[in-house]
């Protein structure tokens, strides 16, 4: 039906039916169900919802599928040497796994090569209007909704349709953080945010300091110990610096056999906590601060070559920053020192520019909704977030759970009007519940789910919905 | 059946170790964007089973066809330890590599193995050729016609099925002791699973199933075939005067032209 150049509306027969309040033309797609991206989360959306039956529009603004793993999209944040951090058995569809030769960790351009596959497997593409963008969803009568589209920069006229559900999956992890200092504008060096950040030879020669730790900032703190003249990684606080193998395996399956056991938090911390004792060591011993809180408490690091580089001196740790000078750094700690290139691995915020914050309930518009299990908004029960979740694992397999149970959730609205009508409490009475132990305060944290507690959370609301 | 399960900890953190996998296949010269099907041999058998007449035939209909061995079979590599777990893996491994959603055919203990492979991969459809799913009542029917070769299989030797088990009276002695000649054996823990009657979880996606066999298979009673059907909501298809290997068989096209009849008008599965 389309192609990647297609640009528009997915409806043949485009008899604008209705008008919108405002008194645009509006075609009416009765059933059909919109999903906004075709990332990971969009593709599964689109299976999951063709495989319960209903049909499936989805727009991309893209010209192809794969979201932050195609690294020829301008909003990609993939770096040259991205690798999975979790092991193949916790990234792949639970119904389409990755191929047998594939590494325990497979390369960015693999996973691309995956949700290419999965688009084709499933006959995914004919559903996805490529090229075009979603710039508004509004609710319209009888729980149904508004989308208007353009294409991609502008062009073109806008179009409306109204959809029966809308599945919004347009990733979390595109738009920058940036932090703010005191004399940043004055500075000389370069600056850039870690999404530009692409391949090592940005950094070669150069005096590079890297801020924040998250897995972006190790991964590039890594290179630069490999490439720059000069690496400075600082941080804010201290971390639990993860390897990607503990015990002759990989370390998120050895994680997952004692959860399996069921073995409480608190030993699995000591469990880690003494492994990484036994393997990593004591880390305050190169300058490195002493974490502030238990390991699951910050979003998990696997990394297996930071600690080796601060340990050959590729790396110096050093604090948070204090401000900016013409040609210098000045850190928390009063010294000083003299960068030319700063990145800031500070990470990302959601961003749905297209939707009144009312909806997600973020009236103040703090950017944080207030969902249930991360996808699911009070009052708006065809309204689904599908990818909202920062998981201590892979989380595909996450995006794929909510969506079969979003698809499974518009079947019961059609067969059994009670059922969803308890769901839809269910999603006013726990808006805004948690799915992981506690964590540090952090806004990198908004979305942070323990894979375990969540899938089991998803799985108990699918019963409950199902159950005789 | 079982419940969905979401949770698979036990999978996730102990993963089946690859394998190297024997895949025979005939395509036919012009696409025709008919769904692949992909065939699983039983315990003992190798994808050979299926090169022999059903993936030809399959292809001059249309259909790209497929035929894997499950590892320890045929032409894959060795595995004596393997479980039901990992030919299930095999399975879907295999299906997913495939460039379009695939069509699931097991035949005999393979169709368990496919009604495994069901809840780990949505395919379009499942055909379930003369299943054995285990269970004591096939055990004691099967001791029963054929002691000598069932019974060291009980004490995790191999299961051996005779000439008469497999095959009706029509299918030349000659071809007949060629096919038995190439049998292999399963693994003793999968063999053993089949003692307990393994429990499936529910498919995903809902693919329609069909279930076909003969009233004259010696290893899988008629009473059986009607309630595997029953399971998946449908009466079985009968090709009366076969034996358990009806792709072998003297009548071998009857039921293929069966499946692909059947696989035509199912609109679930076009
Ligand atoms: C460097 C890095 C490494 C990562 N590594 C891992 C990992 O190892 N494992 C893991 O599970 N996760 C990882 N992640 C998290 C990553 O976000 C997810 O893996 C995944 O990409 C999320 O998929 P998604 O479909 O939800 O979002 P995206 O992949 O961001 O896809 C969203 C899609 O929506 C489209 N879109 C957005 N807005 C609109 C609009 N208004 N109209 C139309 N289309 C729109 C975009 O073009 C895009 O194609 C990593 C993230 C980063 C930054
Ligand atoms: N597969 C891979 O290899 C891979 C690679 C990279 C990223 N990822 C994933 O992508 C997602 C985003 O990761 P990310 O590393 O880009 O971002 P992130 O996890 O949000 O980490 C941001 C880092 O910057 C720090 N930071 C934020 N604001 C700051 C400020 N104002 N001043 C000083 N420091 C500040 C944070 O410190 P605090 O802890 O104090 O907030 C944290 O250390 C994560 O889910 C991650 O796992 C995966």
């Amino acid at each position: 039906m389309s192609t990647s150049t297609d640009h528009g509306r997915p409806d043949p027969d485009a008899t604008p039916s209705a008008q919108s309040p405002e008194g645009r033309p509006l075609s009416d797609r009765g059933d059909t169900v919109c999903v906004i991206g075709a990332g990971a989360s969009g593709l599964t959306a689109i299976k999951n919802l063709r495989e319960h039956g209903f049909g499936v529009d989805c727009y991309e603004r893209e010209t192809g599928v794969g979201g932050a793993w195609n690294w020829r999209h301008d909003r990609s944040p993939v770096y040259a040497s991205t690798h999975l951090l979790s092991s193949k058995p916790f990234t792949q569809f639970p119904d389409f796994p990755m191929p047998d030769s594939w590494p325990d960790y497979p390369h960015h351009s693999q996973l691309l090569a995956y949700f290419e596959r999965y688009a084709d497997h499933f006959d995914l593409r004919s559903h996805v209007w490529f090229g075009t963008e979603v710039i508004r969803v509004e609710p319209a009568e009888g729980d149904r909704w508004d989308v208007t589209t353009r294409s991609t920069g502008g062009y073109g006229p806008e179009r409306t349709s109204r959809y029966a559900a809308v599945v919004i999956a347009n990733g979390h992890n595109w738009s920058p953080k940036l932090p703010r200092y005191e004399g940043l504008e004055e500075f000389r060096g370069e600056i850039m945010h870690a999404s530009s950040y692409k391949d090592p030879a940005q950094l070669r020669g150069k005096r590079v300091l890297v801020v924040g730790a998250g897995n972006t900032g190790c991964d590039i703190a890594v290179e630069a110990a490999q490439q720059a003249s000069r690496c400075w990684h600082s941080t804010r606080r201290g971390y639990w610096y993860a390897p990607k193998y503990v015990l002759g395996r990989p370390a998120d399956q050895v994680n997952d056999a004692l959860l399996a056991l069921r073995v409480p938090l608190r030993v699995r911390q000591w469990l880690y906590h003494w492994t990484l004792r036994l393997t990593v060591g004591d880390l305050t011993r190169f300058g490195l601060p002493k974490p502030d809180h238990r390991v699951y408490e910050t979003h998990p690091i696997a990394n297996s070559q930071l600690v080796y580089y601060v340990g050959h001196g590729g790396i110096g740790p050093v604090p948070d920053l204090a401000r900016f000078r013409p040609y210098a750094v000045e850190l928390a700690d009063g010294r000083e020192i003299d960068p030319d290139l700063v990145i800031f691995a500070t990470g990302y915020l959601p961003r749905f520019e297209f939707l009144d914050a009312s909806v997600f309930g973020d009236s103040a518009g703090t950017g944080r909704p207030t969902l249930w299990l991360n996808a699911f908004t009070p009052g708006h029960p065809t309204l689904a977030v599908a990818g909202l979740v920062q998981p201590d694992s892979g989380m595909f397999t996450l995006a794929h759970w909510q969506t079969v149970l979003f698809a499974r959730l518009l079947q019961a609205r059609r067969d059994r009007p009670e059922r969803a009508a308890a769901f839809a409490q269910r999603v006013r009475d726990r808006a805004g519940e948690r799915y992981s132990g506690q964590v540090k305060d952090s806004s990198r944290h908004w979305f942070e789910v323990g894979h375990a507690d969540y899938l089991r959370a998803v799985q108990r609301a699918l019963h409950d919905l199902e159950a005789k | 059946m079982t419940e969905l399960r979401i949770m698979r900890g036990r999978e996730w953190s102990r993963p089946v170790r690859p394998a190297r996998r024997e895949v025979l296949s005939a395509v036919p010269e012009v696409e025709e964007g008919r769904p692949p099907l992909l065939f699983v041999p039983g315990f003992g058998h190798g994808a050979w089973a299926f090169a022999e007449h059903w993936l030809g035939h399959a292809a001059s209909r249309g259909f790209p066809a497929y035929a894997l061995s499950l590892r320890g079979h045929g032409g894959s590599e060795p595995a004596p330890e393997a479980t039901l777990r990992a030919y299930a893996h095999d399975v879907v491994q295999v299906a997913a590599g495939l460039p379009r959603q695939a069509v699931l055919v097991g035949h005999g203990a393979g169709a368990l193995v496919v009604a495994h492979a069901l809840a780990r991969y949505p395919a379009r459809g499942a055909v379930l050729v003369a299943p054995v799913f285990g269970g004591w009542g096939m055990l004691s029917t099967a001791v029963r016609r054929n002691p000598a070769g069932t019974l060291p299989a009980v004490f995790g030797g191999p299961l051996r099925l005779s000439r008469a088990q497999l095959f009706s009276r029509e299918l030349p002695d000659e071809e007949a002791r060629r096919y038995v000649a190439r049998l292999g054996r399963a693994g003793r823990r999968a063999q053993w699973a089949l003692l307990g009657e393994p429990e499936a979880e529910p498919a995903v996606g809902a693919p329609p199933v069909l279930v076909l066999g003969s009233p004259d298979d010696r290893v899988v009673p008629a009473s059986t075939l009607t309630r595997i059907a029953r399971r998946y909501g449908s009466a079985p298809l009968l090709f009366p005067g076969m034996g358990h290997d009806l792709m072998l068989d003297a009548r071998w096209a009857e039921p293929i032209d069966a499946i692909l009849d059947w696989l035509e008008k199912e609109p679930a599965a076009r």
